[in-house]
């Protein structure tokens, strides 16, 4: 029997009393009747805390570095209250076959009652040797633990998109999480790495509900991925009144106008940078004067430079962007519409020149 | 359709019977004829308010609160784009409802041989190589290509992927993004692309405009019927005598 939210409040030194004047409170918060008292404290005793697998595959640990560092609610309230992190090779104490021995025992135990969560995605060249967990390709290490997963959630923009190592020419083809495993329920939570209140928020919601929040169409949780950056801006009135910043360290840098034109890519970015922001609510990449780089995007690295503005379009080797194509285009066509009307009029010349004689 | 075609020849005999120097034929209906003027507009609108959403002018100085520019150019976009997709869906349905001229852009005869070589023809006759063109009421079938592959599919593609991007500012529970956005841009990849081949579909529609203009005024000097004039009166006239080459 696993532990319930119960136990674990009991192990954490809280009294039943104490334990019973929050069950009534919550029930009070949630406008619900007095009666509702017993059936909060009967979930909370007889709940068990859901196990969470947490594998990594091909990826830097920034989505654990950001997890760590979150404030609301504080990360070791969720590993050490919330949920159960049975196994999480990067932040766990045991290693080897110990280690390893864990995720058998999970996925057997816990047939259908686990939350597996995934940060990097598994390379699939080469048989998926590009990364190696305890011997055996992340591939199969994924695809075993996921066998009887509840739901799986894709850490990041790696288990999401594919992030960098999925950038062109994706020497080791690197894929994202959804493209092979495909018949579980998979949230995506992209970033490079995501919020940590956000990454906590969505644990937490998934743990007190037992199921997804609201996602959208690409399996993002509509409540932090619904609005891009632009849309909530502290520099949008900038945008709008047609102010920008046009070099690094000019006027407009210092006064912090909108970063539109070196590129800042908030205006096709769907992320809560702007209203979360970063380390306690502190700041955010365009508070601190530089553009939206877009790095919960799908393939972001891939869409030309962090600092143009219009992407470059790759065509047989040659770079150029929208406008330059355009333009190009236009002007052979300009080009031969004037030497098309050149060649009418001498061959309409020489024609009346015939008639007459 | 043939009996329409019909009233075409009784009119055109009707003028000959007259012994009228130009015979004519009224062709552009009132509904298309303001469509196009306005479509026309609205393209130039759209086509100059898009650039400079993607390139803005130089910064201006002062309070933010004391200017909007960027928000005004974004404004005349968003109901230029809007004037372009109704007065859209209203030549649609006036390819139903108006007389058998009002679809000829929206089917092209793909499927007949004659209409291929009247296309092969006009290509000569634009290449040099045809001595003569032929007589249309209606549109020649180069002209019909052009207007159906290059105008209505690109005016197609500009509007849904311009209500997908418009979509994204209106927010996941607007209509636009319901019906648009919310599969046209994982289509693409992600916003940016959209937003990348929105401003190409804007240069393909540039260069349309150029080669139609272009046609336009020239076919207007030397082919055997009005261009211009007709799409202001309605009316299609010829500079000779002889039977048109479209069947009527």
């Amino acid at each position: 029997m696993l532990e319930s939210f119960y136990d674990v409040m009991r192990r954490q030194g809280i009294s039943r009393r104490s334990f019973l004047k929050f069950c009534s409170l919550t029930a009070a918060s949630l406008g619900l009747g007095p009666s509702f008292n017993a059936t909060i404290a009967h979930a909370m005793e007889n709940k068990p805390r859901i196990p969470v697998l947490w594998l990594h595959g091909l990826e830097c640990t920034c989505c654990s570095e950001s997890f760590i560092r979150s404030a609301h609610p504080l990360v070791k309230d969720v590993i050490l209250s919330m949920l159960s992190l049975d196994y999480d090779d990067t932040i766990m104490a045991s290693a080897g076959h110990q280690a390893e021995a864990i995720v058998t025992e999970i996925v057997e135990k816990n047939k259908g009652n686990y939350i597996l969560a995934v940060e990097g995605n598994p390379p699939l060249n080469e048989d998926g040797m590009f990364c190696i967990i305890g011997g055996k390709p992340f591939v199969d290490q994924l695809k075993y633990a996921a066998s009887n997963a509840k739901a799986i959630i894709s850490w990041g923009s790696c288990a999401s998109w594919g992030c960098v190592q999925a950038a062109r020419p994706n020497p080791t083809r690197a894929t994202p999480v959804h493209q092979v495993i495909t018949d579980k329920p998979i949230i995506k939570v992209p970033g490079c790495p995501p919020i940590a209140e956000v990454m906590t928020a969505v644990v937490t919601y998934i743990l007190t509900f037992e199921r997804f929040p609201e996602l959208d169409r690409q399996g993002r949780p509509k409540m932090f991925y619904s609005q891009r950056i632009h849309d909530k801006c502290y520099r949008r009135p900038h945008f709008d009144a047609g102010q920008y910043v046009e070099s690094w360290d000019d006027e407009g840098a210092r006064k912090g106008y909108c970063l539109y034109k070196m590129g800042c890519k908030g205006p096709t970015t769907y992320n809560a940078c702007s209203t979360v922001r970063w380390n306690n609510g502190t700041s955010f990449p365009i508070q601190s004067g530089h553009g939206c780089i877009g790095c919960s995007e799908e393939g972001f690295w891939d869409k030309g430079g962090f600092y143009d503005r219009l992407t470059n379009i790759n065509a047989f080797g040659i770079e150029a962007n929208a406008d330059k194509i355009g333009l190009t285009a236009a002007a052979v066509v300009g080009g031969a519409a004037a030497i098309h009307a050149g060649v009418t009029a001498v061959k309409r010349a020489r024609e009346s020149g015939d008639k007459q004689s | 359709m043939a009996r329409k075609a019909s009233v075409d020849s009784a009119a055109l005999a009707l003028a000959a019977a007259h012994g009228q120097e130009q015979e004519a034929v009224y062709i552009y209906e009132a509904p298309v004829r303001l469509w196009h003027w306005v479509n026309a507009l609205a393209i130039l609108v759209l086509a100059v308010s898009g650039y400079f959403i993607g390139s803005p002018f130089p910064t201006l100085s002062g309070e933010a609160s004391s200017h909007y520019l960027m928000g005004y150019i974004r404004f005349a976009h968003f109901a230029a784009g809007y004037v372009l997709a109704i007065g859209f869906l209203f030549r649609i349905y006036w390819a139903l409802a108006g007389n058998h001229h009002a679809h000829q852009i929206f089917v092209p005869p793909v499927h007949s041989a004659s209409w291929w070589d009247g296309v092969i023809h006009e290509a000569k006759w634009y290449l040099f190589l045809a001595r003569e063109p032929r007589k249309y009421v209606g549109h020649n079938p180069l002209a019909t290509l052009t207007m159906h592959f290059v105008f209505i599919w690109v005016i197609v593609f500009m509007i849904f992927t311009g209500f997908a991007l418009y979509g994204e500012g209106e927010g996941m529970d607007s209509w636009q993004y319901r019906l648009f956005s919310s599969w046209i841009i994982p289509l693409f990849g992600q916003s940016q692309d959209v937003h990348t081949w929105h401003h190409l579909g804007m240069w393909a529609i540039v260069c349309f405009s150029l080669v139609h203009i272009y046609a336009a005024v020239r076919e207007d000097i030397v082919s055997r019927q009005s261009i211009i004039s007709s799409m202001i009166s309605g009316w299609r006239m010829f500079k000779d005598h002889r039977p048109p080459d479209d069947g009527h």
